[in-house]
């Protein structure tokens, strides 16, 4: 009878999803990471499993293949005592005569409080979060959003970064294939949102222009753009760029777009590197830097559960 | 027979005949304010009657898609929607390739008895760009129009052929200007929409591309060719530079391209999908514009049904197009005439003259010895769209519930009365 109780407090707090991180002030982001930190306690304790969404369901909804995001949002579930259920399909679903309502629908009557995410297609999200009651977060839909790599990201600079006072007068660098990049557009969101400057950078047919506005720049030149940055993230380049016709070569790409220590050299003395995995070694990012000890790209896999854990408690129990 | 409709305001595209009222014998229209003996008579009064509107760009989605529409749904919604007249684009399944199915239609459109069907026929076998279809077997069977729209005729080559081909035969060639390798997989617009969006783009440089190469292939064969769905500025601009060098080329646009904008898709709802895409307030209000100049020869809806759940998918999967048909008269009275945009005769001319001069067709009018094609329409009243009452099968729609102006409330076809409008 536990998941009824659950499921009236849920509706007695106003629903709330995590579709972008648009509609979530700074404020709300900033007190999401103060319950990452209790979070990241519990995950230091020698039983790492409290009883916080004890009675909850938690479905994860994977229409598009990731094994990490899952696992992290699986563990994040279960750190809390919610119940899991799992759902995963490649391809379309009308292939199977069935819509995307049909399949939600389905999967609703099990009745579960919260369902994560993830799509190859942009959008996805928003239109479940209309099919149901429960709640929606995104877990990744097409090249739009992945809001908690972003909050992971944000939340591990700014526990990592030495002496970190804010994100004011901060400066994120971002390389590489923007254009197919989720991590990128939610990155991009959230910091210039938390008050940092936001430089994207990568050729200029993986860049589109349309993306620059205030508090965001835009450059094809990694030097302007890794200048003065206080944390340098790059991002995976997929092979299948170079059949589209989008880039020239590999060759081509390290030469003028590989984070190398004579680019990191232009960053901020203590600037940390980021990647969101999983990484081409020695393609966007040389494989020294990757190890290096301004790399804090463990860590961010590491915080990825707690920062979930916090997101998933945030929206199922609400702040008390 | 004997019909009348009283106390009407008569009105085309060429005149405003005041108060009369209408007599309708045999399939005609007899004269007006006669008197004598009728079989039927209502009373107009306070409404406008003007010729059917002729539709160039439906989808009826016969043969082999029913499940979408059909012969009987679609010419009952064309008919509610004001329309004596409409021509059925070829790319169902199988694909109107072949006289027999043309033929086919018109005795079946014949039996269904609502709006009128002229059929497209394919230009290409299966619409696969590879082989021309017999032109001249498929006019003799009453194919009215040469197009594969759905699918942009990617081969420059078999293009000028087809015109070639069509030329001598009278056929217009209907084209759907996209170029697709620029195209690609595009939902949307490209554009700063479909950046923030994260959805693969169309740039309106594959519409205008693909229409300098029609234009230019009609100037240089002297073919009749008819771009439809104009959707950018930049397509609209070609148009025009060639229509001022005297090419052979007409311009369409839909009431969806003239009233929507990327922006729709920013609720991620697949029934805004549509092919070509919604573009840019900037494009809307050039298409607009062109309207106003007189640059643009018709308004087709493009009337694209499908199934609820077929549009239930996410953005890639879901195919294009937007059912309007019923309401594509108050969508663009409300939108274009109330709003003092463009005069009501403008409007007609655009569904009634104009597409029948593009057809090389009489120009519809109300006077004794035409054809009673007619719609009445309620100019003066707002009701909200209601898309589950929708005759056709596709009973959803972008503006359901919206309030509009302009609503048809019955039509006739060679005089008999095919549909009133539920008071």
């Amino acid at each position: 009878m536990m998941s009824t109780v659950a499921a009236t407090e849920t509706t007695l707090t106003k629903k709330r999803h995590l579709l972008d991180l648009q509609d979530w002030s700074a404020e709300e982001i900033l007190a999401l990471f103060d319950t990452s930190d209790v979070m990241a306690q519990v995950m230091q304790r020698t039983i790492k499993k409290v009883p916080a969404l004890q009675g909850f369901t938690v479905g994860t909804l994977f229409f598009e293949n990731s094994t990490r995001t899952r696992l992290s949002f699986e563990r994040a579930a279960r750190a809390q005592s919610a119940d899991v259920i799992s759902f995963a399909a490649g391809g379309s679903s009308m292939s199977k005569g069935e819509s995307l309502k049909d399949t939600l629908k389905t999967i609703d009557a099990m009745q579960s409080d919260l369902y994560v995410v993830r799509h190859a297609v942009a959008g996805v999200p928003y239109q479940l979060a209309k099919w149901t009651d429960a709640i929606i977060v995104n877990a990744g839909d097409g090249r739009r959003a992945h809001p908690t790599q972003a909050l992971l990201d944000a939340y591990t600079f700014s526990r990592e970064f030495n002496g970190f006072d804010g994100f004011k007068g901060k400066k994120l660098a971002i390389i590489g294939d923007v254009l197919h990049s989720r991590v990128a557009r939610s990155n991009m969101t959230l910091w210039s949102k938390l008050g940092a400057e936001v430089s994207l950078c990568g050729p200029s047919t993986v860049l589109p222009k349309e993306l620059e506005f205030a508090g965001v720049a835009i450059s094809d030149n990694i030097f302007e753009a890794v200048e003065g940055a206080h944390a340098v993230m790059t991002l995976r380049l997929q092979k299948e760029r170079m059949q589209a016709g989008l880039l020239p070569s590999i060759a081509e790409y390290q030469t003028r777009y590989q984070l190398s220590e004579a680019v990191m050299r232009l960053a901020h003395p203590e600037a940390l590197i980021m990647h969101p995995g999983p990484i081409n070694r020695d393609v966007e990012i040389a494989g020294v830097l990757a190890d290096s000890e301004r790399s804090v790209i463990e860590k961010q896999v590491a915080n990825g559960v707690p920062v979930r854990m916090a997101v998933l408690y945030t929206l199922l129990v609400g702040k008390k | 027979m004997r019909t009348v409709i009283k106390n009407a305001r008569l009105l085309d595209s060429e005149a405003d005949y005041g108060l009369n009222d209408l007599y309708l014998k045999d399939g005609l229209i007899e004269g007006y304010n006669l008197g004598g003996e009728v079989t039927e008579g209502d009373d107009a009064a306070g409404k406008t009657v003007t010729p059917a509107f002729i539709d160039l760009h439906t989808h009826l989605r016969e043969p082999g898609q029913e499940v979408k529409e059909d012969l009987c749904s679609g010419l009952s919604a064309a008919a509610a929607g004001g329309f004596g007249t409409v021509i059925s684009m070829a790319n169902t399944n199988p694909t109107v390739d072949e006289p027999g199915l043309v033929a086919d239609l018109i005795a079946k459109a014949k039996a269904v008895g609502q709006a009128r069907l002229k059929p497209a026929a394919a230009l290409s076998h299966g619409l696969k760009g590879e082989l021309l279809t017999d032109f001249a077997a498929l006019k003799t069977a009453g194919a009215v129009m040469i197009t594969d729209d759905g699918i942009p005729v990617a081969d420059s080559h078999l293009m000028r052929r087809a015109c070639e081909y069509a030329a001598p035969l009278g056929l217009i060639i209907q084209t759907h200007s996209e170029e697709p390798s620029l195209r690609q997989n595009g939902v949307m617009n490209e554009g700063m929409v479909s950046q923030r969006l994260g959805l693969p783009g169309n740039p309106s440089s594959a519409e205008a591309i693909m229409i300098y190469r029609d234009c230019e292939l009609a100037l240089m064969t002297g073919a009749r060719v008819h771009i439809a769905h104009i959707s950018s500025r930049r397509g609209m601009q070609v148009v025009e530079w060639f229509k001022e060098q005297g090419a052979p080329v007409t311009a369409e646009v839909t009431p969806q391209h003239l009233t929507l904008t990327d922006e729709a898709l920013a609720g991620f709802d697949p029934i805004f999908k549509v092919a070509p895409p919604l573009r840019t307030q900037e494009d809307v209000d050039y298409l607009r514009d062109a309207l106003k100049r007189g640059v643009v020869d018709n308004i087709g809806t493009d009337h694209a049904p499908h199934t609820q759940a077929e549009k239930e998918q996410d953005l890639v999967a879901a195919p294009f197009g937007i059912a309007n048909i019923e309401l594509a008269f108050a969508l663009l009275y409300t939108e274009l005439v109330k709003t003092g945009e463009l005069s009501l005769v403008d409007l007609l001319k655009l569904l009634q003259s104009g597409p029948a001069r593009i057809m090389n067709w009489p120009t519809p009018k109300l006077k004794p010895g035409q054809v009673a094609d007619l719609v009445v329409l309620e100019l003066e009243q707002s009701y909200p769209v209601e898309a589950a009452n929708f005759k056709s099968k596709a009973k959803f729609s972008p503006w359901d519930g919206q309030k509009l102006t302009g609503w048809p409330v019955a039509t006739f076809i060679g005089g008999k009365q095919v549909f009133q409008r539920d008071s």
